[in-house]
């Protein structure tokens, strides 16, 4: 980042051969990169003492944008820090990702959000943008600063972990940032139905004798929130969707043209309550792995439009927090390394769609879309991934950046992986493995 | 060995035919158990670990009892439950457990799914002694056992006719007995009202329990749990026992040839109003004794070695 006092380290780059995929189509093209900024896109570029990234056979695309994703710091530095969670986000492919307020302290004062966002710049491997939170303390009361964290660059607003529970407040909460130009995002859980819940409330669920998470608590929520639209004319962004009823209920909403948007994670769409048999916590996510029904229906949803973006819901949590009964267990899994080989082993979509849900669509509703997502034309910023789309992998828990190994993902066969990410101009991963600078 | 032989963690992972020969070594306990001396050396220099990390003071007793009338060595260890207000992981814990030499841990705890955790965590065979609202494998062959010896039927309880009452969606009791009931061939309901059945487990229900208590061959009531419950599930008051509360009206309808079971311990005025020690269709304190003899024949199957010696 050159304003991070690191113009030294940008690169001039010539990236060859590849597939270039963006917002208009699938071509052939080489990209050349100079001073953090893509200044040529042709066919066939010359190259002269640049450095080359030899593409042939590979995809080039936007970098990849995070709307979700746990990176601990401040508060929980055992399980992630800013560092780690960022370099496992550049080795992901992603050239952003929007922090979670859920740290300790809260994001929900300028000088929190302010710290994560310099310590992001400090690391240099992506953007790191903080969101901050609806309420203070995550409390579901008062309203935080809206407008002063929105000043400073805030421009997602969550409670994530939790949902506003009050209407009244999220009412409020959504008259007041319609007016400034943010958008509120809803972790979506009725908090009453879903005490000590541990997994989905289904078959599975009861042969354990486990508590039940209803796919109704997560649907009501999805409801409220829409009519709350509805009625402030505000917009609202649905966190991991999980449940077929809430796709459908999304569909219904922007069908009636509502500024709704909506996201699903990588687990979601992969991997079923049953999961859960063997009582490893590494299972335990919230909101909760539901039925092959459910992950039928969000696929379809991120299929035909209705969900807009992928997101991580990357949540590390230390091995010792994990290795307790499932009660006590925290939830979460570790999703940013894995996201494109999962996304893409699990979706039957073209690579334009997959990596616009990847990379483009996350980036307008984080409102980041002037930096991420951007086609390739000279003058963008140079925020790029090149992807190896056939290659077989899968994941060594130990191998991952991340200070957590709480990945579900240990059995799964994925496709298609991350070669190089370009950040800001500077090749950040090359190979598959982060460049320490 | 395979992994499920080693351990007894839930009816459907022992299985039909482990469960057909525990109920056999369970008779031949319940002979050592009449004897003047009830005691055998047949698991001489074993250690069982009693790991109750959640309440418990009948079956830590039972098994306790077990382990010592076959000659076991037994240490205890107990908690409140709660690994985590202690800022130790379960798996510390059991790591700690495993340096002592543990043949077998014996564990209870409040969450469901704990004995596969902790089988993970050390080599120890491993019995569930409740977990959560899981599974109570002892419990369900004490239960199969007193029935099939009260019945004279043994371990083929094909037809029987099994109500369980009361708070099965909370009860690991209900989900392991019926297990094991099934097993064995008989007709098991669950009986309640609906906020405390479960719709998604494979047996029928009932919520009129007068509508068949004059049919069943065994009146199985189950104690409200009710520390396991938020968003109470029965009005207050006493309506609860009006409906499906065993009072003297409704026990005058048991067949006289039934059996009346709990398994302890007993809510009296909430789930029973009548005094079982007063019906001879109680079989509750057979329970309680069969109880030491089904968990002497579990320790015996995991951790003795061939047939059981005699010590005379």
């Amino acid at each position: 980042m050159t304003d991070a006092g690191c113009g030294a380290v940008v690169d001039d780059i010539v990236i060859t051969g590849g597939t270039l995929v963006d917002q208009s189509g699938s071509r052939r093209g080489d990209v050349r990169i100079r001073d953090g900024r893509i200044v040529e896109v042709a066919e066939s570029l010359t190259v002269g003492d640049e450095r080359v990234i030899d593409a042939a056979g590979l995809l080039v695309t936007p970098g990849f944008v995070d709307l979700h994703t746990h990176l601990r710091e401040p508060g929980m530095p055992e399980a992630e820090t800013i560092e780690s969670g960022s370099r496992a986000a550049a080795l992901g492919g992603y050239t952003a990702v929007v922090a979670m307020p859920n740290t300790d302290p809260t994001q929900d004062s300028v000088e929190v959000v302010e710290w994560v966002a310099a310590r992001g710049r400090a690391a240099g491997w992506c953007d790191v943008y903080p969101s901050g939170s609806i309420t203070i303390g995550r409390a579901g009361r008062e309203l935080t600063p809206i407008a002063d964290l929105a000043a400073v660059g805030v421009r997602l607003f969550t409670d994530d972990g939790s949902g506003v529970q009050d209407d009244a407040v999220m009412r409020r909460a959504l008259e007041y940032a319609g007016d400034l130009d943010v958008r509120l995002a809803q972790h979506c859980e009725v908090a009453t139905l879903t005490r000590g819940a541990v997994m989905h409330e289904g078959h599975c669920c009861s042969t354990l004798g486990l508590p039940g998470w209803p796919a109704l608590a997560e649907e009501l929520m999805v409801h409220r929130d829409i009519e709350l639209v509805r009625l402030t004319g505000s917009s609202v962004h649905l966190l991991h969707l999980s449940t077929a009823r809430s796709v459908e209920l999304v569909r219904e909403a922007k069908a009636d043209g509502l500024a709704v948007t909506a996201e699903a994670t990588p687990h979601h769409i992969s991997l079923t309550d049953e999961r859960l048999r063997g009582f490893d916590a590494v299972f335990k996510v919230n909101p909760p792995l539901r039925t092959m029904a459910d992950i039928e229906a969000v696929r379809d949803g991120l299929i035909d439009g209705t969900i807009d973006a992928i997101a991580t819901d990357h949540a590390p949590h230390p091995r010792h927090h994990k290795e307790r009964p499932l009660e006590e267990a925290p939830p979460g899994m570790l999703g940013l390394e894995t996201a494109l080989g999962v996304a893409r082993a699990s979706l039957e979509c073209s690579w334009e769609h997959l990596v616009g849900a990847l990379s483009w669509r996350p980036a307008a509703i984080a409102g980041v879309a002037d930096r991420h997502g951007r086609p390739f034309i000279a003058g963008e910023p140079a925020n790029i991934c090149v992807i190896d789309p056939d290659l077989q992998w899968r994941v060594d828990p130990a191998a991952l950046a991340s200070r957590s190994t709480n990945t579900p993902f240990i059995d799964i066969d994925l496709t298609g992986r991350v070669r190089h990410t370009v950040h800001d101009g500077r090749v950040v991963v090359a190979d598959g493995s982060a460049v320490t600078r | 060995m395979t992994a499920a032989r080693r351990h007894v963690r839930s009816i459907d992972e022992v299985g039909r035919e482990r469960i057909i020969k525990l109920l056999a070594l369970t008779g031949h306990m319940h002979e050592i158990n009449q004897r003047p001396v009830p005691k055998v050396p047949a698991l001489r220099g074993r250690v069982v670990c009693n790991l109750f990390l959640e309440d418990s003071t009948r079956t830590r007793l039972s098994f306790d009892t077990a382990a010592k009338r076959l000659g076991a060595d037994t240490v205890a260890f107990t908690g409140s439950g709660s690994s985590l207000s202690k800022g130790e992981s379960l798996r510390d814990t059991v790591e700690t457990l495993a340096a002592m030499r543990l043949d077998a841990i014996v564990v209870r705890h409040r969450s469901a799914g704990a004995p596969w955790q902790i089988a993970q965590w050390c080599e120890a065979a491993i019995v569930n002694a409740g977990d959560g609202r899981h599974a109570h494998p002892t419990q369900a062959l004490l239960d199969a056992y007193t029935i099939g010896r009260r019945t004279g039927r043994g371990a083929d309880l094909s037809g029987l006719r099994v109500a369980i009452v009361g708070d099965i969606v909370n009860s690991r009791v209900a989900r392991s007995t019926t297990a094991i009931a099934s097993m064995l061939g008989a007709e098991v309901t669950h009986v309640g009202p609906s906020t405390l059945l479960d719709p998604r487990l494979d047996v029928q229900r009932c919520t009129d329990l007068d509508q068949i208590i004059g049919d069943v061959d065994v009146l199985y009531m189950l104690r409200m749990q009710n520390e396991r419950m938020d968003a109470a599930p029965v009005p207050p008051g006493g309506e609860y026992t009006r409906r499906f509360g065993l009072t003297p009206e409704r026990a005058a309808n048991i067949r006289t040839d039934a059996l009346l079971m709990h398994p302890g311990p007993i809510n009296h005025g909430t789930e029973m109003t009548v005094d079982p020690s007063t019906m001879p269709q109680s079989a509750i304190t057979d329970q309680v004794s069969y109880g030491v003899a089904v968990r002497m024949a579990v320790l015996f199957d995991l951790l003795g070695t061939g047939e059981m010696e005699e010590e005379s």
